[in-house]
């Protein structure tokens, strides 16, 4: 179990190693989210359409250990993003990942930028 | 380093621990605690509970780990044998020695087995511990295999007797109480309070025999009687004997600590025993010439041995206030104060209905100013306050018996719970007061009743303060002019009911509109459900319209399972199916290896579906003829029906076909909280319909409607609504009280709570489905017949529409599927592993 939360480290944008190019925009429903696939990774992509925002998080709940966050619903909690995961709706904020309705281990966040209709995510490594 | 040693890991040893390492200077001692049970410390109140739950865990105070986290060494499944006093040292049951500064008895007791003859037969119980009820539902099931209606019988009418009565009528066996005195609880209970207990427990099934004495116990090896006179037999095939307790003093006898006549380990008001380095607490300890068997003062012992441990100067009360407040079997039972108090000293105020099982009395002063004890029967709900005011010595009304009569219009005769002085205990577990309460909220940063639990810890514990501390978190809310409202969330400042009216108004119809319309912000996972809730409910929006706002299961119209697959049920109407649609049924089972089961609601449930097979499974579900079964969401799940008169002799009428009518009248419609009904062809009921929201059932002339019934965490039957109506009528009642439920009610409030909470109550509800009282009939009955004539199969739609089928792919950028899934073999099928955690 610690093995799989090991895979996901936050990271800052100045870090960004590599832009993975991972699917056109039009594959994210608007205000809603989906699972990217890079290399052994799962990360959950949200698009904050009404922010006119893209975040970026870990895809495993460190609840339960599950892959799901990506189908979870996105919202704001006092003005901060955050996806509630759709287990047990456990709440993270998708700018610094912290657990907001418990104290649950923080998410990994990864930055996201759009280049002509299409979503890069950006890791370290 | 100093070490301090804890013999006992009970309710109360337990609670020295919480305590004394929450205190300042604790870090300089270790901790050492021994417990002679198998588990950690759990929660002996509440031992009937495990009949229900199985669920030893679900008791526990705290797990191991706790004790690890805090520096606690706890040490189970060893007993204490010896003590040296002048060594400082005790010596375990495995011949090992461990030297202490201090050492704190907390051996609680056990339960008292009197002397008669024949108490070691097999089959004679006692009830203390978590291995004795395992130890009698061993043996009641062997009993009741050969003996369905076997008898059980607990030797005790006293509280703990009592509840294991209720447990012994759980396990199934005809409960039957002996008690020796010549009422039930008799140190808490005058005779006429015992005489109205008595009647409501044999209302529900037990059996009473007073002023018994037992002689012996029959039988040759194994129990199969009681004898208390000559003529005079019980046949019972199990005793459970709860007469009353006895402190566990061994330790205390053997190393030559003072005690007292008849048990005890005598402890002054610092909780010390005769020697210096020894303290005693809870049921082991005789203070004030008294053994105290409730958790309050025990707990109370444990918070003031802590901190003279810790050289602080607390010390006990010199008065323990014996007041206690439980419910036994569902009936509440409370007494404060002196509840038996001599004519000389004051005046009763009683007040008896022995048709509702209710009794009520109050003693007052002579001069009728303060209240000096009581006893509740049936109903308790006047304790916290009673209670408060005898401990507080507050000032009572002129006519006393307005404390206990029925409240009058305008609420209860003796003002708010604000009232009350600052200094007032409030949480007696946790030792919370009433200004530690309010002032959690005026000076500190709480501002609802679960910010004020974790910052204060009151009602964490049994729990029988918490209406009082709700509602003085309302009323001081009130006061600061903060509003206590039901609003949805931080981002709706509405009622369910109020954004429906606006929602409908406004025609708004899509969450973004509601939004900018009456919200603020972006939504969060409460409101956004609920508008798609409430869009449902006006246009028939099926879950494929927004998916991004529906909860998690509607989302992918499946219900989402413990690893993230998830679960398909195809409806099945009135449970009616044809054997071509069953081997369709098993076909997709086989062809995508899922876990099959029948559910509650005579239909099959399929489970284990990656979400990337979810279309197509239902792909060939519905080329088969199927449709959405709805299972995932708040909304019409089945209604279940017997065979009826098709095929049954003594059926009435056609049940299944009129369940069938009603299922497929429904299916799809959304509602505050997911809705069941069922139709029985007589009064036998097989399908159970007065344990759904709906419920029809046969008699002579027609059918009979009932409504807001269910099962779940708080079984209720359904009502009568209308009798012997015909079909026809039947559905326009339903059309009727399923839009004004649907229209009114809060956000998972199913019937029965909303029925509750209906001012006037099934009357009220008859008025206006009945009679039409308030002139929404027709409405009503229109907005149904548009919902049900918009009636769309939503699977359908999603596997019809390549956009919306886009959403059933685990990753946007493969199809590959999720590796993360495991699953392990369960009997011939599979499941997903265990959860670590």
């Amino acid at each position: 179990m610690e093995e799989i939360l090991s895979k996901y480290k936050t990271t800052a944008e100045g870090d960004v190693k590599v832009w993975f190019k991972a699917a056109s925009i039009h594959d994210f429903t608007e205000n809603g989210g989906a699972c990217v696939k890079y290399k052994d990774k799962q990360i959950a992509v949200f698009n904050y359409k009404r922010k006119n925002a893209w975040y970026a998080c870990q895809n495993v709940c460190p609840h339960k250990m599950e892959m799901v966050l990506s189908r979870g619903m996105l919202g704001d909690y006092q003005g901060i993003p955050k996806i509630a995961c759709p287990m047990h709706k456990k709440t993270f904020s998708l700018e610094t990942g912290e657990n907001l309705n418990g104290d649950l281990e923080a998410i990994a966040t990864y930055p996201v930028k759009v280049e002509d209709d299409f979503v890069f995510i950006g890791f370290s490594e | 380093m100093k070490t301090v040693i804890v013999v006992g890991n009970g309710m109360v040893g337990y609670k020295f621990c919480e305590k004394f390492v929450a205190k300042a200077g604790s870090e300089n001692y270790k901790l050492i605690v021994f417990g002679e049970e198998p588990r950690p410390a759990y929660d002996r109140v509440h031992l009937s509970a495990f009949f229900e739950s199985q669920d030893a865990k679900a008791l526990e105070l705290a797990p191991a780990s706790w004790y690890a986290e805090h520096n606690i060494e706890l040490i189970t499944n060893e007993r204490i044998t010896d003590i040296h006093k002048t060594k400082k040292t005790i010596t375990t049951v495995k011949d090992a020695e461990f030297s202490y500064d201090y050492l704190v008895l907390a051996t609680g007791s056990s339960a008292f087995v009197p002397p008669i003859k024949g108490v070691e037969k097999e089959g004679v119980f006692v009830y203390r511990t978590i291995e004795d009820l395992e130890g009698m539902l061993g043996y009641a099931a062997k009993i009741k295999k050969n003996n369905p209606k076997a008898k059980a019988a607990v030797l005790g009418g006293g509280l703990l007797g009592l509840e294991a009565g209720k447990a012994v009528m759980d396990m199934g066996l005809e409960p039957h109480i002996v008690e020796f005195a010549p009422k039930l609880m008799p140190r808490q209970l005058d005779s006429r309070s015992s005489q109205v207990l008595q009647l409501k427990l044999e209302s529900i099934g037990l059996n009473i025999h007073l002023s018994k004495a037992t002689n012996q116990i029959l039988g040759d090896t194994t129990i199969t009687g009681m004898e208390f006179g000559e003529d005079d037999v019980l046949d019972v095939e199990m005793l459970v004997i709860s007469a009353g307790i006895r402190p566990r003093d061994e330790l205390g006898k053997t190393c030559d600590l003072e005690m007292g006549v008849r048990g005890g380990i005598i402890v002054n008001n610092k909780m010390l025993t005769s020697d210096a380095n020894i303290y005693a607490i809870g049921e082991v300890a005789l203070y004030n010439q008294m053994i105290y068997g409730l958790v309050a003062p025990g707990y109370e012992m444990a918070d003031v041995a802590a901190e003279q441990i810790l050289g602080n100067d607390t010390l006990m009360s010199a008065e323990i206030d014996m007041s206690t407040k439980l419910k036994l079997i569902g009936v509440d039972v409370a007494s404060f104060g002196e509840p038996f108090m001599p004519a000389l000293k004051g005046h009763s105020i009683i007040f008896e209905n022995k048709t509702q099982y209710l009794y009520k009395r109050i003693n007052v002063s002579l001069d009728g100013k303060k209240l000096l004890g009581g006893i509740l029967v049936g109903d308790a709900s006047d304790y916290s306050m009673l209670h408060q005011i005898y401990l507080n010595g507050m000032a009572i009304p002129e006519d006393p018996a307005q404390l206990i009569l029925p409240a009058s219009e305008g609420g209860s005769s003796f003002g708010s719970a604000l009232d009350l002085p600052d200094e007032a205990q409030i949480c007696s577990c946790e030792n919370v007061s009433k200004g530690q309460i309010c002032g959690a909220i005026t000076d500190g940063d709480c501002d609802t009743f679960a910010d004020v639990v974790s910052c204060t810890k009151a009602s964490t514990s049994c729990g029988g303060c918490k209406p009082m501390v709700v509602d003085l978190v309302n009323e001081t809310l009130k006061l600061l002019g903060k509003e206590v409202k039901n609003n949805i969330c931080e981002h709706l400042d509405y009622t369910r009911q109020e954004l429906y009216g606006i929602i409908k108004v406004k025609r708004l119809t899509s969450y973004f509109e509601v939004m900018d319309a009456c919200g603020t912000g972006d939504g969060c996972e409460v409101c956004k459900p609920l508008v798609a809730s409430i869009f449902a409910s006006l246009y028939n929006d099926t879950a494929n319209k927004e998916d991004v706002i529906q909860d998690s299961n509607d989302k992918f119209l499946a219900n989402i399972q413990r690893n993230g697959t998830y679960s398909v049920v195809p409806r099945i109407p009135g449970g009616e199916i044809t054997p071509e649609k069953l081997i369709v049924i098993g076909e997709v089972g086989k062809k995508y290896n899922l876990y099959t089961k029948i559910t509650g609601g005579q239909r099959i449930d399929l489970f284990g579906a990656e979400l990337n097979d979810l279309p197509a499974i239902w792909k060939q579900l519905i080329d088969a003829g199927f449709e959405s079964g709805h299972a995932y969401g708040k909304s019409l799940r089945t209604v279940k029906s017997c065979v009826g008169s098709t095929w049954c002799r003594f059926g009435l009428d056609e049940s299944v076909s009129f369940a069938i009518e009603l299922e497929d009248r429904y299916k799809g419609l959304r509602s505050p909280h997911k809705l069941k009904g069922g139709v029985s062809g007589c009064i036998r009921e097989c399908a159970e319909a007065r344990g759904k929201d709906f419920g029809v059932i046969a008699v002579e002339g027609g059918w009979n409607l009932y409504v807001c019934g269910n099962g779940g965490v708080t079984p209720k039957h359904a009502i009568l609504l209308a009798e012997k109506v015909d079909n026809e009528t039947c559905i326009k009642y339903l059309d009727r009280f399923l839009m004004y439920y649907i229209r009114t009610a809060a956000p998972l409030m199913r019937t029965a709570a909303w029925l509750d909470k209906l001012e006037g109550g099934i009357e009220q509800l008859k008025k206006v489905v009945l009679d039409d009282s308030l002139n929404i009939a027709e409405e009503l009955e229109k907005e149904m017949q548009f919902l049900v004539d918009a009636y769309e199969c939503e699977w359908k739609q999603a596997i019809e529409n390549e956009e919306s089928k886009k959403r059933f792919s685990h990753f946007v950028n493969s199809d590959d599927r999720d590796d993360n899934l495991v699953f392990v073999p369960m009997r011939e099928q599979k499941m997903p592993e265990h959860w670590e955690n």
